[in-house]
C-alpha cells in the first residue's frame, strides 16, 4: 500500500507539469525574436522605430498590470502612480544630484515596490469595484498632489538637460533610436521572461488559484493578502521601469499626461482586449492599439481631433460583449479546431 | 476665519452636495439592479450638459425649459444603452463588465472632443442669474434653484420607489432577481427601467449644472469620481444614502477647500473615501 502510493508519487513528479511547447510556436516564437531583433535594420525610418518603441514599452506596462489583474484578480485604475514613480525617481536624481538614471531605474524601483505596499496593503481587502473605484481615486489624489508639490516642478513638470558626454551612462541618445530600440525591446524581454516564470512558479499558482476560488485558497491555507500585495509590489516595479525609460525617451516629464488617469486606463484597455490573464494578450494589445493611435495622429492630425479614442472605445466595448477573453482566445480557439477536438 | 464665511461654504456645498446626490442615485440604482458600476456616468452627465448648451444655444431653449426635454433623453439613452450595451454584459466577468463601461466612457468623451472640440463652453443668459442675499450669505441664484430641483427630483425619484407598484417592481428586482422573477414582476423590463431612470436623474442634474458651470468634453470625470465616492459612502444600492452621503461630500469638499486649501478640496473627499470604505466597506449606509 504505502509502496503503491510512493510509485504513484514518483510517477506523478516524473510527469512533467508543463508539457514541452509544440514545435509550430517554438518555431513562431523564435521567428518573431528574430524579426524584432532585426527589425531596426530592415525598417529604418525614425517613425517605424518610434512605433515599436512605443509598442514595447506599453506592452511591458500591461504585462505589469496584467500581473495584478490577470493573475490575482484585482482591477487597478492607478497604476499611472507607479509610471509617474519610475519616471520622477530617475529624473529627480538626475536633475538635482547628477545621479545616472541606471541607478534612478532601481531606487523607482523600490519606491514604486514601496508605493505598493502602502497602498495594497490597506486597499488589496477591499473586493472588486470597491478597489477600483479606491485606487482610480488614490491615482488622481496623487496627480493632484504632484502638480502643486513645486520640489518636482509642480504643474509644469521637469527637463531632463540634454547632455551628451556619455549616452550609455545618461541614458540619453540623441543621434538614433536604435539604441532606444534595444533598451525597450530588452526590458520588455526581460519582463515577459519574469512574468513566464512567475506564472508557472509555486507563487503563480497560488495567485491563480486565489484569483478564480478565494475561499478555497484561503481554506487550503494561501495568505491572500500577502499574496496579492507581493503580486501587486512586482507588478508596480515593473511598471516603474517603463516610467523611468519613458522619461529618458521624451526627455520631459509632464505630470498631467504622465500621471493621468488614461495611462492607468489604456493598459487596462489594452490588457482586456489583447486578453487578460495569459502571457502574450498585453502585448498583443499593444501591438494593436499603438498604431491605431499613432497613425490616426497622423491621418487625423495632432490634438483635438480623437478619432483613435473614439475606434479604441468602440472596439473594447465590442471585445467585452462579444469576446470577454480577449482577441488571443480567438486564434487559440481557431488552433483547437483546426487540431479537432483534442482537449 | 470668520462665522459668515463658514456659513458660507457650508451653504454652497449643500447646495452643490445636492447635484452631486442626484448624479450618485443614478449610479446606485444602477449598481443596485444589476451590480454593474457605470464607469460612463460622467460621460452621460456631459452629454447632458451639452444637450442643454445646444438647445439654448441652436434652439434657444432656456434650461429651464428645456429641462425636461434633456431629462428625456436621457432617459431614452439609458434604456437604450442597457437594451444594445449592458444587457450583453451582465453574464461576463466583472473584468469585460468594467471594461466595457470604459470603452463607452472613452468612446464617449473623445467623441464629444471631437464633435464640439475640447472648448470650454457656457450658458451666458439663462433666466436664473445674480444672487439672493439671505441674512449674511450670498447665494448664487441658479445654484439655490438647481439645488432645489435636484431635491424635487429626488423626492419624486423617493417616491416613485417606494409608493408606486413599478417602483415596489424595482426594490424586489434589487434585492432578488430570481425570486423576483419568479414573482412575476418582468425584471428585464426593471433593469431597463433602472437605466433610464438613471440616467433621467442625469439629464436633470446635468441641464442645472449647466445653468452656472463650465461645458466641455471632459467636465464628467470629476463628478463621476464624486459620485463613485457618494455611492461607496452612501451604500450602493441605497437612495437615500446617496442623498445624505452627496450632501455630505458637498460639504466636506467646501469646507475643506475653505479650512485646508482649495486646490486640494477634492483630495480630502477621496481621503474621506478611503478612510470610510476601509473601516466599513459597506458604506455607512449599506444594507447588507
Amino acid at each position: 500500500m504505502a509502496s503503491d502510493q510512493a510509485r504513484m508519487l514518483e510517477l506523478a513528479k516524473s510527469e512533467p507539469a508543463w508539457p514541452r511547447p509544440p514545435l509550430w510556436s517554438m518555431g513562431l516564437g523564435l521567428a518573431v525574436a528574430a524579426s524584432l531583433l532585426a527589425y531596426p535594420f530592415v525598417f529604418t525610418s525614425p517613425f517605424s522605430h518610434h512605433l515599436v518603441i512605443l509598442i514595447l514599452l506599453y506592452a511591458l506596462m500591461a504585462q505589469s498590470w496584467n500581473v495584478v489583474a490577470g493573475l490575482s484578480g484585482q482591477i487597478s485604475l492607478g497604476h499611472a502612480i507607479f509610471f509617474g514613480i519610475g519616471a520622477y525617481s530617475s529624473t529627480v536624481l538626475f536633475v538635482k544630484y547628477g545621479i545616472t538614471p541606471w541607478i534612478g531605474l532601481v531606487v523607482g524601483m523600490v519606491l514604486s515596490a514601496l508605493a505598493a505596499v502602502a497602498i495594497g496593503v490597506p486597499t488589496l481587502r477591499l473586493r472588486g469595484h470597491y478597489f477600483a473605484i479606491a485606487t482610480l481615486l488614490i491615482g488622481s489624489s496623487v496627480q493632484i498632489i504632484v502638480q502643486r508639490w513645486d520640489w518636482v516642478g509642480a504643474a509644469s513638470g521637469l527637463y531632463i538637460p540634454i547632455d551628451r558626454t556619455s549616452p550609455w551612462l545618461y541614458l540619453q541618445f540623441h543621434t538614433s533610436k536604435i539604441p532606444y530600440y534595444y533598451l525597450a525591446l530588452g526590458a520588455t524581454a526581460v519582463g515577459y521572461g519574469l512574468v513566464w516564470l512567475l506564472r508557472r512558479s509555486r507563487f503563480g499558482f497560488r495567485l491563480q488559484a486565489l484569483r478564480d476560488e478565494p475561499d478555497a485558497a484561503a481554506s487550503l491555507g494561501i495568505a491572500i493578502a500577502r499574496h496579492k500585495v507581493l503580486a501587486f509590489m512586482i507588478s508596480a516595479a515593473m511598471m516603474s521601469v517603463a516610467g523611468t525609460f519613458y522619461a529618458q525617451y521624451v526627455l520631459v516629464l509632464d505630470p498631467e499626461r504622465l500621471l493621468s488617469s488614461e495611462i492607468s486606463i489604456i493598459v487596462l484597455l489594452m490588457t482586456v482586449l489583447g486578453g487578460s490573464g495569459t502571457l502574450w494578450g498585453p502585448a498583443l494589445g499593444a501591438a494593436i492599439l499603438i498604431p491605431l493611435s499613432e497613425y490616426s495622429r497622423i491621418w487625423f492630425g495632432g490634438t483635438g481631433r480623437t478619432i483613435d479614442l473614439i475606434i479604441y472605445g468602440i472596439l473594447i466595448l465590442a471585445v467585452c460583449m462579444w469576446r470577454p477573453s480577449g482577441i488571443l482566445s480567438l486564434f487559440e480557439e481557431g488552433i483547437r479546431r483546426r487540431k479537432g477536438s483534442a482537449p | 476665519m470668520s462665522r459668515d464665511l463658514i456659513m458660507q461654504a457650508v451653504a454652497s456645498g449643500l447646495l452643490m452636495g445636492l447635484i452631486y446626490a442626484l448624479v450618485a442615485v443614478g449610479l446606485s440604482l444602477i449598481f443596485g439592479l444589476m451590480e454593474i458600476v457605470n464607469f460612463a456616468h460622467g460621460e452621460f452627465l456631459m452629454l447632458a450638459m451639452f444637450a442643454a448648451f445646444w438647445l439654448w444655444s441652436l434652439g434657444g431653449l432656456d434650461p429651464l425649459v428645456s429641462l425636461p426635454l434633456v431629462a428625456v433623453m436621457l432617459a431614452a439613452a439609458g434604456a437604450l444603452v442597457h437594451l444594445g450595451i449592458i444587457r450583453h454584459l451582465l453574464n461576463a466577468p466583472m473584468l469585460a463588465q468594467v471594461c466595457g463601461t470604459f470603452g463607452l466612457a472613452v468612446a464617449l468623451r473623445a467623441g464629444a472632443q471631437f464633435l464640439w472640440t475640447p472648448d470650454f463652453r457656457t450658458i451666458t443668459n439663462p433666466w436664473i442669474a445674480g444672487r439672493v442675499h439671505v441674512g449674511p450669505l450670498f447665494i448664487g441664484q441658479p445654484q439655490l434653484v438647481a439645488g432645489a430641483i435636484c431635491l424635487l427630483a429626488f423626492v419624486a425619484l423617493w417616491l416613485f420607489v417606494t409608493r408606486t407598484e413599478t417602483g415596489l417592481g424595482l426594490q424586489a428586482t434589487a434585492q432578488d432577481r430570481q425570486a423576483a422573477a419568479v414573482m412575476g414582476i418582468p425584471t428585464e423590463r426593471m433593469s431597463a427601467l433602472g437605466w433610464a431612470i438613471g440616467l433621467g436623474c442625469v439629464g436633470v442634474a446635468g441641464t442645472m449644472l449647466s445653468t452656472f458651470y463650465y461645458i466641455f468634453p471632459d467636465v464628467g470625470v470629476n463628478f463621476a469620481l464624486l459620485a463613485f465616492v457618494a455611492v461607496a459612502l452612501g451604500g450602493f444600492g441605497s437612495i437615500l444614502g446617496s442623498l445624505v452621503a452627496g450632501v455630505l461630500i458637498g460639504l466636506v469638499e467646501s469646507l475643506g477647500g475653505l479650512l485646508i486649501d482649495p486646490s486640494y478640496k477634492t483630495v480630502i473627499v477621496f481621503a474621506l473615501y478611503l478612510a470610510v470604505v476601509i473601516a466599513r466597506p459597506n458604506g455607512l449606509f449599506g444594507r447588507f
